[in-house]
């Protein structure tokens, strides 16, 4: 490994969140972003080929150090880590809401949810999954509400493009012998 | 097709909802809890029917929608007994009689299916962030994430007579305070050697006054006297006095005889 591509190492090493290539040019003063983006390969591979038990994943626009899955049992009922908090099937609707619609207003998600979502959008602000991304021109100009990269991370998508496109949810417009689900538990 | 609703509460888990099929005479249950609004219970009434979502037979669902929630607590209900308004509405458009032209006629249920349906695709975007998140969950990323934050503890609510109380209860279980007259101790003769000593630590000539201090008492003088003798007496200090009655000179000895 060159210097650059041990330098990149060391910063994702060190840093809790994933780092973009523009945050990971920074470790150095010539590096060009094509130069970041060849040696963060070169680090991927490495990890690869010489079966280090992380790996390099480009997750929530930015790239980041992660243990590979087939070792995860093993780390967490050690207690070593910690897995995130289950969310609750309120907290998942209204964060599929604001990802499709944002920027969304409360009101907005209200309507589609059919429920006040007021408590729910609270604490998923407090986990920093959604954040306040502007104020909308209705009445009130009412907040509206967007997802965090937290929510991507949380997810390991590299970026809201891999949300599943709505029209490929078909579900729920075939009729219900067709869904395959138990009618009687 | 009418179905009964009955409710029993299980001291475990809370409330929990047995619809029991008019039909088939078999019961299942489901937890009030588990309901995420009433698109979700409504969804979930057409789903165990078996019930074409493009074709509800909405006066039974409106009833057995309107059984439900006359059980919820009001606060829950809130936002179910706008949907139970919605099924009635609808459920009388239904009963009008449709207008000759049938081109003009729209299906009071479209705006209905249409929200379920929706509502229905978030659904399932919720499932599939289930997945991800699980499959994803299974890396742990290298680097401390912060906890969210704590909840703040909530605002202690009480009477204020109650507070006068407690307050009482503690002056009373307090013990009474035992108070001590401070008397200062007379100087004894270990004390004015330790004085002297120190006293000598920079100085190797003193003079009687310097040693006992102004305004000293007469036990203190005494002490300070008994201490120099006894001083004197092993070689630490010598007592010169070169007149009667002049003032005494007390000088350290070397380092060597102290010892």
């Amino acid at each position: 490994m060159n210097r650059l591509t041990q330098l990149l190492e060391a910063a994702l090493f060190s840093a809790a969140h994933p780092l973009s290539v523009d945050d990971l040019r920074r470790v150095t003063d010539d590096a060009s972003r094509e130069d970041v983006r060849q040696a963060l390969t070169v680090l991927g591979t490495h990890y690869d080929a010489d079966g280090h038990a992380v790996e390099l994943i480009e997750v929530a626009e930015g790239f980041q150090i992660v243990t590979r899955s087939a070792f995860a049992e093993a780390v967490a009922e050690a207690q070593i880590v910690r897995r995130p908090r289950k969310l609750s099937q309120a907290a998942l609707e209204t964060l599929a809401v604001v990802a499709y619609r944002q920027p969304v207003s409360r009101a907005e998600v209200e309507e589609i949810r059919g429920v006040s979502v007021e408590s729910v959008l609270r604490s998923l602000l407090e986990r920093g999954l959604l954040e306040v991304i502007g104020r909308g021109d209705g009445l009130g100009r009412p907040l509206l509400y967007g997802t965090t990269p937290l929510f991507l991370e949380l997810l390991g998508l590299r970026s809201l493009d891999e949300l599943p496109r709505l029209e490929e949810l078909s579900v729920a417009l075939r009729p219900p012998s067709e869904r395959g689900e138990p009618t009687e538990p | 097709m009418l179905r009964r609703i009955a409710f029993r509460v299980d001291a475990g888990t809370g409330m929990s909802v047995s619809v029991k099929g008019a039909a088939a005479d078999t019961a299942f249950v489901v937890q009030v809890e588990a309901f995420s609004g009433p698109l979700d219970l409504l969804l979930h009434l057409i789903r165990e029917q078996e019930i074409d979502i493009a074709d509800i037979p909405i006066a039974s669902i409106a009833d057995q929608f309107l059984a439900v929630i006359d059980r919820l607590g009001l606060n829950d209900a809130a936002d179910y007994l706008e949907m139970a308004a919605q099924l009635i509405r609808i459920k009388v458009q239904m009963l009008l009689p449709q207008p000759f032209d049938d081109e003009q006629w729209e299906d009071p249920r479209a705006e209905l299916v249409r929200r379920l349906l929706e509502y229905e695709q978030f659904r399932e975007v919720a499932d599939w962030l289930v997945s991800q998140a699980n499959e994803h969950g299974s890396r742990f990323p290298r680097g401390w994430i912060p906890d969210p934050p704590d909840q703040p503890p909530r605002p202690v609510l009480m009477e204020l007579e109650d507070l006068l109380l407690s307050v009482e209860r503690v002056i009373e279980a307090m013990p009474e305070p035992i108070l001590h007259r401070v008397v200062p101790r007379p100087l004894d003769v270990e004390g004015a050697t330790t004085r002297i000593r120190s006293l000598f630590e920079h100085r190797d000539e003193l003079g009687m006054s310097e040693i006992v201090g102004p305004g000293a008492a007469i036990v203190d003088l005494l002490s300070s006297l008994l201490a120099l003798l006894e001083l004197a007496r092993i070689g630490f200090v010598s007592l010169a006095q070169r007149q009667p009655f002049g003032s005494v000179v007390i000088r350290r000895e070397s380092t060597d005889a102290a010892a």
